[in-house]
């Protein structure tokens, strides 16, 4: 899947807008810099978020990260593959590692994320990570 | 008239987890359950002695277990090898170097074993009646008295099981003073630098956590406490010395900032070993400290547990500590019942005795000419392992520490990609237990060293003199650093797979 | 005597190399306005002079050495065999710490999945962590992680749970519970009918024990149906010598079972250390607290164990932690394991089976004395509450003097409940002791 449609958030997540349903990741980045995934506590669906609001959870051994929404949105579905396989972030972080899909409550939010260009600029220049 | 026995259902047993889903490598030791065959015992009880009932006529028969519980059915031989074999898998005090920061790890004085082994302190019964306890009851009264010298606090109390369980005590007596003054309070201020502990006990007992940034010398920033600090703040936690073994030099008027802000001061008092003696946390402005008798005051660590974190605090919390505390009246010491202001309970029975009765021995052996010469020899240990290291690897911090203090192998890491992590491996090759890695975390890649004051001055030479040639390993031949230790029964055990298909029990 | 090897010899060679000229050089960053330490201690002992101070005090003590114990009400003498001392007092577990190295501690990492196991073998759980302070403190945190795991905010507990216990859980829970019901014992068990009542959808845990705190047996199918029913959590605090018997707590509905280990090889010690026992299902996994041990391998395909699931800790987790404990009773634990692989299967049953018989053979003869009689009807495990002709404080001040630790006064817990008398009766009595204590009971009561 081409990364050009994705937009990216200040936090390293990453979501594709079909219509309203919004498909939200973590970057390759993110996978990096938190190697092995060991566990993700997905959402619950049906839950609502806020725009930035902690909506899950990766660990690695070490360390938990937190995953933000980065539109405001009500969970439709959750990758319950991660259950038994949370390693498919590391693996495929922008495909089969999506985490969560969101009904989105205001598309328009999308406008106020990056895009890959920016992402990887902002990146290099050592944006604020987790 | 005697009513139906309860009602009881049959069920049938939970179904096991798959049993160890990773093929079996050899072990280096077997299960315990491996090594029985049924039908063998070990213990073996005297024959019933009264008129045997029927176990029917003694329990329902809902109530009778069908299953014995499967336990292990060794040979007591064979119970004593297998055990025998673990211990000798272990590192320990006894056995080696232990520069665990923030763990004070110190001889374990053997005396206090036989003493705690006492029958007279081991089989006593909690609900003695007092009259039959007064050795006990002496001992903790005794030892109330004597925490309170040390520490220059007005009472203490010796519930608290551990040091994480003194924080969440004084938390909670710190959030029932502040709601007796009618203006309750709902956050509590760390640094950045703190113990994991200190947060998490702020959490559970119910407040707001809000961290403050430490400074580029590693101490709490007066500008940035500042700003943290507000009328809602109940506490400001600190640690000193703090974390980075450095004493934080500004914490009288850190006191006073905060007693302004009608905030309570807290100590971590991990680090006690560095103050005994020299100054007193009630003299520097704190209303309450927790100390580790299991780290300061030479109870052995139990490979974990268990420890004991008895809290001082001022006067004017002392209506809020938990009951029952030990009194004397008319000549015979006592439990007292609490006080109508008492924070309640936070554990059943009255403390860790065993291992009070430990710490009484040990303050008693030294009194204060001997817990003078404990930090004394703890900094003194420090600063010379700290001098000796000074060209192996950088210390972000140049000034004298105290009882311990923070290497870094950043540089390493840089150059040849070596962690902290690796060296602290390459050093069990070497016969030491490594030093504290990664914490705190405001320093990268951290080697947290603490000698204490038990280890001899050869010691802390042939300590250096290993790190001098791991040092020199990583940079000659750094693989054979990050693939260590090479000499250790396993090596690099796989934490990703052990958190991703937990195996926890056979 | 302080264990400190410095000698004037070192202090010249390491002040040399620090590079100063006196020790109080190093305390630069102490503010002089700080007073010096003025501590007013005894003087320091040799070990002869503290072994005879030490001696001296623990004479003081009346023991279950010293004297005949019927007591319990949440400690219990048991007969702790050789081994057990033997190997908890080895160097190489006693002194070393927590096993954040693993390849250094495989010993102490080996022996905490062991005890993992052998408790969920007893309780008929699906996993158990590696200890936490002791029964009272492992009910609180097992509350907690009830409320937080179902979002709900109320508790119920038997009244029948141990008052330490249910005091700890208030003190605990004061800020982050809603409501704490404490249901009425009636004829020393729960009432199912008000469970009914008070149970709902606003419920996170109900909570009961078994044997419960009169050693009475409570009606726990019919509590974990309403319990479940209505969304919330099944917790059981057990004895766990009692599961040598009674059946394990995961055959009737419990999710979480949690208890006192201390009569798994532990001395009494005037109350502690002592030991948590924590346990539940699967599916709790990860919000249980302390620590926990897990199998794997290393680099080279050993088998070995580490620390794992530690981002629900403290040191990972911070203020997000499951719990705040970091220090444990690791050395209890390696007791209680230990212990229970002495006894072994067919053992363990055994000793069940011996307390239930001495009991109740000291249950007949007690309840013979003119004026006895029981105050809730049989079946009990290990205590039983009498009602005595005479204040229960004078009947043991009587007994101390003849050599016995009498039974648990019920006035201290209830208030109308002055007549009552918990006695406690163990394996460890003989057959012969347990009559004198009755012949001493009878003198005593006249």
């Amino acid at each position: 899947m081409s990364l050009e449609g994705l937009k990216f958030s200040k936090t390293h997540e990453w979501v594709r807008l079909e219509g309203s349903q919004a498909t939200v990741g973590i970057t390759q980045h993110a996978q990096e810099e938190i190697s092995d995934v060991v566990f993700v506590e997905l959402p619950k669906i049906g839950r609502t978020f806020a725009q930035a609001e902690e909506a899950a959870v990766v660990e690695s051994v070490k360390a938990a990260f937190s995953i933000y929404a980065p539109i405001a949105g009500t969970v439709t579905r959750v990758n319950e593959v991660l259950i038994k396989d949370p390693g498919l972030i590391n693996r495929s972080a922008t495909e089969q590692g999506w985490i969560f899909v969101l009904e989105a409550k205001n598309p328009a939010e999308m406008d106020s994320l990056m895009d890959l260009q920016k992402y990887e600029e902002w990146v290099k220049g050592g944006g604020a990570g987790h | 008239m005697t009513p139906p026995p309860s009602a009881m259902r049959e069920h049938p047993p939970a179904s096991p987890l798959p049993k160890t889903p990773h093929s079996p490598g050899r072990l280096l030791e077997p299960l315990l359950r491996e090594l029985g065959e049924p039908g063998r015992r070990g213990f073996v009880l005297p024959a019933l002695d009264v008129p045997e009932r029927a176990v029917e006529e003694l329990l329902p028969p809902a109530w009778i277990r069908k299953d014995p519980a499967p336990l292990p059915e060794v040979s007591e031989r064979d119970l004593v090898k297998h055990f025998m074999r673990l211990a000798h898998l272990n590192f320990s005090v006894e056995t080696n170097f232990y520069p665990l920061g923030s763990c004070t790890m110190k001889y374990n004085p053997r005396v206090n074993e036989e003493i705690a082994a006492l029958p007279g302190f081991a089989q006593i019964h909690p609900h003695t009646p007092e009259q039959g306890a007064q050795g006990t009851l002496r001992l903790l009264f005794e030892l109330d008295q004597m925490l309170q010298q040390i520490l220059g606090m007005d009472a203490v109390t010796l519930q608290p099981a551990a040091g994480a369980h003194g924080e969440l005590t004084a938390l909670l007596m710190a959030k029932a003073f502040h709601e007796s003054r009618g203006h309750p309070r709902h956050k509590v201020v760390v640094p950045d630098s703190a113990h994991g502990t200190n947060p998490a006990s702020a959490s559970l007992s119910g407040f707001e956590v809000v961290e403050v940034r430490s400074n580029a010398r590693g101490r709490i920033s007066l500008s940035a406490l500042a700003s943290a600090v507000d009328e809602d703040t109940a506490v400001f936690m600190m640690t000193n010395p703090n974390t980075l073994g450095l004493f934080e030099p500004e914490v009288l008027e850190i006191a006073s900032w905060v007693h302004e802000k009608g905030a309570l001061m807290y100590l971590d008092g991990a680090n006690m070993n560095a103050l005994l003696g020299r100054v007193r946390p009630g003299d520097m402005g704190f209303d309450m400290v927790h100390v580790n008798v299991h780290k300061t005051f030479s109870i052995p660590h139990g490979s974990g547990g268990p420890g004991g974190g008895p809290v001082g605090v001022k006067a004017s919390l002392k209506p809020f500590l938990p009951a029952p505390q030990v009194e004397v009246r008319d000549g015979l010491y006592r439990l007292a019942p609490a006080g109508s202001l008492s924070i309640g309970r936070v554990r059943s029975f009255y403390g860790n005795v065993g291992a009070l009765v430990r710490a009484y021995a040990y303050i008693r052996a030294l009194g204060a000419p001997g817990l003078r010469r404990v930090s004394e020899g703890a900094i003194l240990n420090a600063n010379y392992l700290k001098a000796l290291l000074k060209d192996v690897f950088p210390i972000p911090v140049e000034e004298a520490c105290m009882h311990e203090f923070i290497a870094t192998a950043k540089a390493l890491k840089q150059t040849q990609g070596i962690k902290a992590m690796d060296i602290a491996k390459r050093l069990l090759d070497y016969g030491f237990y490594a030093p504290t890695i990664c914490f705190p975390l405001i320093v990268e890649e951290a080697l947290m060293i603490e000698p204490s004051e038990t280890e001899s001055r050869q010691t802390l030479e042939q300590f250096a003199d290993a790190l001098r040639k791991i040092a020199q390993e990583a940079r000659e031949n750094p693989e054979r650093v990050r693939t260590a230790p090479h000499r250790m029964p396993v090596s690099r055990l796989d934490e990703v797979q052990a958190a991703r298909e937990p195996n926890l029990r056979w | 005597m302080d264990f400190v090897p410095l000698t004037d010899a070192d202090r010249q060679v390491m002040l040399k190399r620090i590079g100063v000229a006196s020790f109080e050089e190093l305390l630069r960053a102490v503010p002089s306005a700080i007073p010096a330490a003025r501590m007013d201690l005894p003087p320091a002992l040799s070990e002869p002079e503290l072994a005879r101070l030490a001696a001296d005090l623990a004479s003081l003590n009346a023991t279950a050495e010293s004297h005949g114990c019927f007591l319990g009400a949440g400690a219990y003498r048991h007969f702790i065999p050789s081994v057990v001392r033997y190997l908890t007092s080895r160097g190489e577990f006693l002194t070393a710490y927590t096993p954040y190295q693993p390849e250094a501690s495989q010993g102490t990492l080996q022996a905490m999945y062991e005890y993992q196991s052998v408790l969920c073998d007893l309780t008929g759980m699906d996993v158990a962590n590696a200890s936490l302070y002791d029964g009272a403190t492992a009910l609180a945190e097992a509350c907690v992680l009830a409320i937080k795991e179902t979002d709900r905010p109320n508790l119920v507990l038997a009244g029948t749970v141990h008052p330490e216990y249910r005091q700890t859980v208030r003190t605990y829970l004061k800020q982050t519970a809603g409501k704490i019901q404490e249901l009425s014992a009636v004829e020393g068990t729960v009432s199912v009918e008000q469970a009914g009542e008070w149970i709902d959808s606003k419920t996170a845990a109900v909570v009961v024990q078994v044997p419960n705190r009169f050693g009475c047996l409570e009606p726990v199918d019919d509590l974990a149906e309403l319990a479940h029913k209505n969304g919330a959590l099944f917790i059981v605090v057990v004895n766990p010598i009692s599961l040598g018997i009674l059946p394990a707590p995961g055959s009737y509905g419990a999710d979480i079972v949690i208890g006192e280990g201390q009569p798994l090889g532990t001395d009494l010690q005037y109350g502690g250390p002592y030991l948590g026992l924590f346990a539940c299902r699967q599916a709790l996994l990860r919000k249980i607290p302390g620590r926990i041990v897990g199998m794997t391998r290393d680099a080279h395909g050993r088998r070995g164990f580490v620390l794992t699931l530690q981002t629900r800790e403290q040191h990972i987790r911070r203020a997000k932690a499951t719990s705040n404990i970091c220090t444990n009773e690791a050395m209890m634990a390696l007791a209680a394991t230990v212990y229970l692989g002495a006894l072994g299967r067919e053992g363990f049953r055994d000793l069940a089976v011996q307390n239930l018989q001495k009991a109740r053979y000291a249950f007949d003869r007690l309840t013979q004395l003119h004026g006895v009689r029981p105050l809730f009807p049989p079946p009990f495990f290990n205590e039983f509450a009498l009602h005595m002709p005479c204040d229960p404080e004078l009947l043991n001040r009587r007994l101390l003097e003849d050599g016995f630790l009498g039974g648990f006064p019920l006035k201290r817990w209830d208030p109308d409940l002055s007549s009552g008398w918990l006695v406690c009766v163990t394996e460890v009595p003989t057959r012969a002791e347990i009559d004198r204590f009755v012949e001493a009971v009878k003198r005593a009561i006249r």
